[in-house]
């Protein structure tokens, strides 16, 4: 019951989405949306500020007092979907949130330890938040234009506060972790699933800065961001912000001690390599493609596992993924070690030699292209007494089959490069293509004699268990 | 069991014939295609093999091998759960346990549960002992695994081992299920909040009381709000387990709370789970406490929430207790479904529309029209097409209360825009209700205002409309029968057979395929075989193909004399056609018919 979550999550299919007519941009141009929390709808009371001085205009010694006050003031929190309520004091939030990004900004001795608990306060007040259901039963992240988030004018400005605060030369993450906790970060987590682009980019900063300065936290964020993927990988396919996470482990992963925990070869194993199996791969494959690398470089001695990952999940009907993966591929290849490319390099052309015959001619040029690559040449080069025998049977074959001249020529490239490479291999194969292949079908052929014996036998047994034949 | 085991190992075991290493290299085979062929027909390969083969020489392979792709374990884990036979029967039956603790345990989910699937299927061919010996541990490993796969999949075993072991193993598999529900990781703790009300049924009530409780109440506050949506289905069944003395005190404050939760896919699950809830409490914890909290429910701040609960309407509203049903519905329902026709949102309209016809039969005659009928015209005249379909598909509800004379002023508006809706899917919802509407209206009112629409529809430019027209007619004949036929529809069908246009003329012998059968033997001979067999001529092949396959499926329901004189020789000139199409169907024709 998983699903029944996601299906939660959706609304009923109308009868005007089903028409396969109208194009799907089309529709959703009419659309120009946004939306905001559920728990700021439905209160209905107007909101009544009592205007403060401006902290500028107070002596230094009433600044941190008037401070805590106005953080105070900015807790209240406006329906934005209402466009036409509480508009002078909406504006006099706006100002005093403007004010207060100014003032830690360039303010020296205003962060009492009393200012803290508030900052914290203010800022979860506006930022926590249920997300509200996706407008959009169908959300295309590719092509829909996401829903923007109404209360943005105040938010935006939340998030510019606390960034300035944790970046402030005064901040002490010794007196923040009392308030900046696991509970906090957990909730800061779940908002990454914001559909709006500017609040994950501003999410981003945040627990970038939090992961910097609060050691104690790391393993935990550590621990959620993998259940979060985990959970978007097994249970939901559904999550905002998987690039921005994985944006922020890219330097996460930089920053690894050397020799790399179990803890961290596990994420990549079961946590990164599993990501690649997700339908909407293609927003976050430049990420992902990066944390990878980022790995390899740090242990070379994970490339067999990641590569027989990538074989392991490779795509079998998706077009646009396969020429993804051959991509991520060859930035593995382009750092990849003589040693471990030896490990792997049966299995690994085997899967390129399937792809160099891709009837998707996209798929067959982006393998193809791998014999552009210096470096992977010089290691084909090295090894063509095993890789030749494997791509042999595919580049003869489309070099007479293919539909597309452009393949054709470039496979007629690679040809010649073999050809150079390792001649007398070469005339080997080409001598005994056809009876390889023969007996190739002969194997064919046995295979299938043996199971329809297995088949007469199990047709047999039925009959004498029904009584049909005697035993 | 000794003797059909010997029986099976016996004469089929031969080794020359399939020996392990043959029939290991096919589920070892490179291609992953006929890998999964192989493991498909795992079964063919044990019986091959025989029980004890399978059993010392297949499964320890099977379990030594597990890293394939994710479609191969799948086949395997299924194929499993039904191999008990080829083991040699439930005596051996934990033989199957190895490798299916290890597909429990992979990352793909839909490999896991199909596993678990197996795994709980054949914990019932277990003995008492051999659960203990063999089964329960295997929860047990599974349940402290390393890795969250196995601790999810854990989850789902322990309501199948639990009735039949002793009490002390019973505590055991309490404490294992208890740590599960606080694990730190959300995974398994949803999956063991979706397990929670099914293991509940498998407790002595005192350990309901004491156990289930406590893990229910904090589940139901979980920080995560996909764990506490889950225990909210669990609370639903717990509820069921109590006695009526107990609810209030056990499970209604944590109910309370989630029907207010601040997530509102929680609330979302406490709408869609309404009526089993209902179930549960019984009517006084009804009356006083889901009246309200359906009404907030139906007043909830996203549409998601009131579309769920819209849905309930008509069951909350039915399953309230007799005595203060009407009183109820009236004073607190009534309100909140008002409101709802003309919420800003159409799948909240549409989930009302698709129910709100029910309350008529609830309230009977004089409040349906007084109260009732005014919504059901706002909804008539809705915006959104398929709060008006919906409306449209339930007037048998009305019907039956007052008649449905009431609404067919309102109503002719609404069909004939949906008949002509720009979108064809509406225009197809709704030929699809013409019969029933048809019944309900009578034959007068549908002459009158919705024959020509039916017509209509035989020209629309989209082939599925005219496909579902032709069907259409056949059922209006069906209620209104051959005679009304003949007068009104099968005329203007036959005329289209002369029109410029070649669809349309194809039409005319859909038309008839689908109508000779219901208006018999005399229409079909007299009105419509003149017209078939003209249109042999046709200059068009795919009119003269149809025409050969009219003639096949219109045949049984000709007389033989017609068959040979009129039918036989157009056949054989089509069957030399220069069209190898229509030579093609004129020949089916001739064998089909038996005219050769």
């Amino acid at each position: 019951s998983a699903l029944a979550m996601s299906s939660a999550a959706t609304t009923p299919p109308s009868v005007d989405k089903v028409d396969g007519f109208s194009r799907k941009s089309v529709r959703k141009a009419k659309q120009k949306r946004s939306q905001s929390s559920s728990q700021f709808r439905s209160q209905g009371k107007p909101i009544e500020l009592t205007p403060l001085p401006l902290l500028k205009d107070v002596s230094a010694q009433e600044q941190p007092e008037l401070f805590l006050k106005k953080l105070q003031q900015c807790c209240a929190v406006f329906d934005f979907m209402d466009t036409l309520s509480d508009l002078k004091m909406k504006e006099y939030k706006r100002s005093t949130l403007n004010e207060l990004v100014d003032y830690v900004t360039v303010s020296r001795g205003y962060l009492t330890e009393q200012a803290y608990p508030e900052v914290v306060k203010m800022v979860s007040y506006n930022i926590f938040r249920t997300l509200p259901p996706s407008d959009s039963n169908e959300f295309d992240p590719e092509e829909d234009e996401p829903t923007l988030e109404a209360s943005w004018p105040h938010l935006q400005l939340v998030y510019e506060f606390f960034i300035r605060f944790l970046e402030s030369q005064e901040f002490q993450p010794s007196i923040a972790k009392k308030y900046i906790d696991q509970k906090f970060v957990l909730q800061l987590l779940e908002l990454f699933d914001s559909e709006d682009p500017r609040e994950r980019d501003y999410l981003k900063t945040v627990l970038h800065r939090i992961y910097g300065k609060f050691l104690g936290l790391r393993a935990f964020i550590r621990k959620q961001i993998n259940n979060i993927f985990l959970r978007f990988v097994y249970e939901t396919e559904h999550f905002n912000g998987v690039a921005e996470l994985l944006e922020i482990l890219g330097s996460i992963i930089n920053g690894f001690a050397l020799p790399l925990k179990a803890e961290h070869k596990q994420f990549l194993v079961k946590v990164l390599i599993p990501l690649h199996t997700v339908r909407s791969l293609s927003l976050f494959h430049a990420q992902l493609a990066y944390c990878i690398v980022q790995f390899l470089e740090k242990d070379p001695a994970l490339t067999e596992p990641v590569i027989r990952g990538l074989l392991k999940f490779w795509p079998k009907t998706c077009s646009q993924k396969e020429v993804m993966f051959l991509g991520e591929l060859e930035e593995i290849l382009d750092v990849i070690e003589p040693t471990q490319f030896v490990k792997i390099q049966e299995p690994l052309f085997k899967q390129i030699s399937k792809c160099v015959s891709s009837p998707h001619f996209q798929v067959a040029e982006r393998a193809l292209y791998y014999w552009n690559n210096e470096y992977i040449m010089s290691l084909i080069e090295e090894n063509s007494n095993v890789i030749l025998p494997i791509m042999f049977t595919s580049l003869y074959r489309i070099s007479k089959e293919h539909w597309n001249p452009a393949i054709v020529a470039l496979v007629y490239n690679v040809l010649k490069a073999f050809m150079e490479m390792n001649s007398t291999l070469f005339d080997e194969l080409t001598s005994t293509y056809k009876s390889d292949r023969q007996r190739e079908k002969k194997k064919e052929k046995e295979r299938e004699e043996l199971w329809k014996r297995l088949e007469d036998l199990e047709l047999k047994r039925s009959l004498q268990s029904d009584g049909i034949i005697p035993t | 069991t000794k003797l059909d085991d010997s029986k099976m190992a016996g004469a089929e075991g031969d080794d020359s014939l399939y020996p392990i290493a043959v029939l290991i290299d096919e589920l070892r085979n490179e291609d992953v295609q006929l890998r999964l062929n192989s493991i498909k027909k795992l079964s063919t390969i044990a019986l091959a093999l025989g029980v004890e083969r399978t059993r010392t020489e297949l499964l320890p392979f099977l379990t030594d091998t597990i890293y394939d792709e994710d479609e191969v374990l799948l086949a395997l884990a299924e194929q499993l759960g039904s191999f008990t036979v080829l083991v040699g029967g439930p005596e051996f039956v934990h033989n199957l346990l190895p490798p299916l603790e290890s597909l429990a345990t992979v990352e793909e989910t839909v490999v896991r549960d199909k596993a678990v699937e197996s795994l709980r299927k054949i914990s019932q061919e277990h003995s008492p002992v051999d659960l203990e010996v063999h089964f329960v541990p295997l929860v047990k490993r599974l349940a402290s695994g390393d890795w969250f796969t196995s601790r999810t999949s854990a989850c789902g075993l322990f309501s199948v081992c639990y009735p039949r072991v002793s009490s002390t193993v019973k505590a055991e598999i309490r404490q294992h299920f208890r740590t599960l529900c606080s694990d730190d990781t959300p995974m398994v703790r949803r999956a063991a909040a979706s397990k929670l009300g099914e293991f509940a049924k498998v407790l002595e009530l005192d350990y309901v009381k004491s156990d289930i409780i406590p893990l229910f109440t904090a589940l139901a506050s979980d920080e995560q709000d996909s764990v506490r949506l889950l225990a909210v289905e669990a609370g639903v069944s717990i509820a069921t387990l109590l006695p009526q003395e107990d609810l209030e005190a056990l499970v209604m404050p944590t109910l309370r709370q989630a029907a207010e939760d601040k997530s509102w896919r929680v609330r979302y699950m406490v709408a869609d789970k309404f009526s089993e809830l209902q179930k549960a409490v019984g009517p006084e914890i009804t009356k006083t406490d889901l009246v309200p909290a359906f009404q907030n429910l139906l007043k909830d701040c996203e549409a998601e929430v009131r579309a769920a609960a819209a849905n309930k309407v008509k069951v909350f509203c039915e399953n309230l207790p007799e005595d203060s049903r009407e009183t109820i519905i009236m004073t607190h329902i009534l309100p909140c479904v008002k409101e709802l026709v003309s919420d800003t949102n159409q799948h909240v309209k549409s989930a009302l529309a698709s129910v709100i016809m029910g309350l008529s039969t609830i309230l009977g005659k004089d409040n349906t029209v007084e109260h009732l009928l005014p919504l059901f015209l706002v909804q008539l005249k809705d915006e959104c097409p398929e709060v008006r379909l919906n409306i449209i598909s339930n007037l048998d509800c009305v019907n039956e209360v007052i008649g449905i004379r009431q609404l067919s002023q309102s109503l002719l508006p609404a069909i004939v825009e949906l008949a002509e809706d720009a979108k064809w899917r509406v225009r197809l919802a709704i030929i699809e209700y013409m019969p029933l509407l048809a019944g309900q209206l009578g034959v007068e009112f549908f002459d009158e205002k919705l024959n020509s629409l039916c017509m209509a529809w035989l020209i629309d430019h989209v082939f599925a409309i005219r496909e579902a027209a032709t069907c259409n007619l056949m059922k209006l004949v069906e209620k209104f029968g051959a005679e009304w036929a003949q007068n009104t529809i099968v005329p203007k069908v036959l005329g289209m057979a002369n029109d410029s246009n070649y669809l349309h003329r194809m039409t005319t012998l859909f038309c008839i395929n689908a109508l000779s059968g219901v208006c018999g033997q005399e229409i079909t001979t007299k009105h419509m075989l003149p017209v078939v067999l003209k249109m042999s001529t046709d200059q068009v092949a795919n009119v003269r193909f149809n025409v050969a396959r009219c003639l096949q499926k219109i045949g049984p329901v000709l007389d033989s004399s017609a068959l040979q004189a009129e039918v036989k020789p157009v056949l054989e000139k089509l069957a030399t056609d220069q069209d190898m199409d229509v030579k093609y169907f004129a020949l089916e024709a001739i064998s089909v018919l038996a005219l050769a």
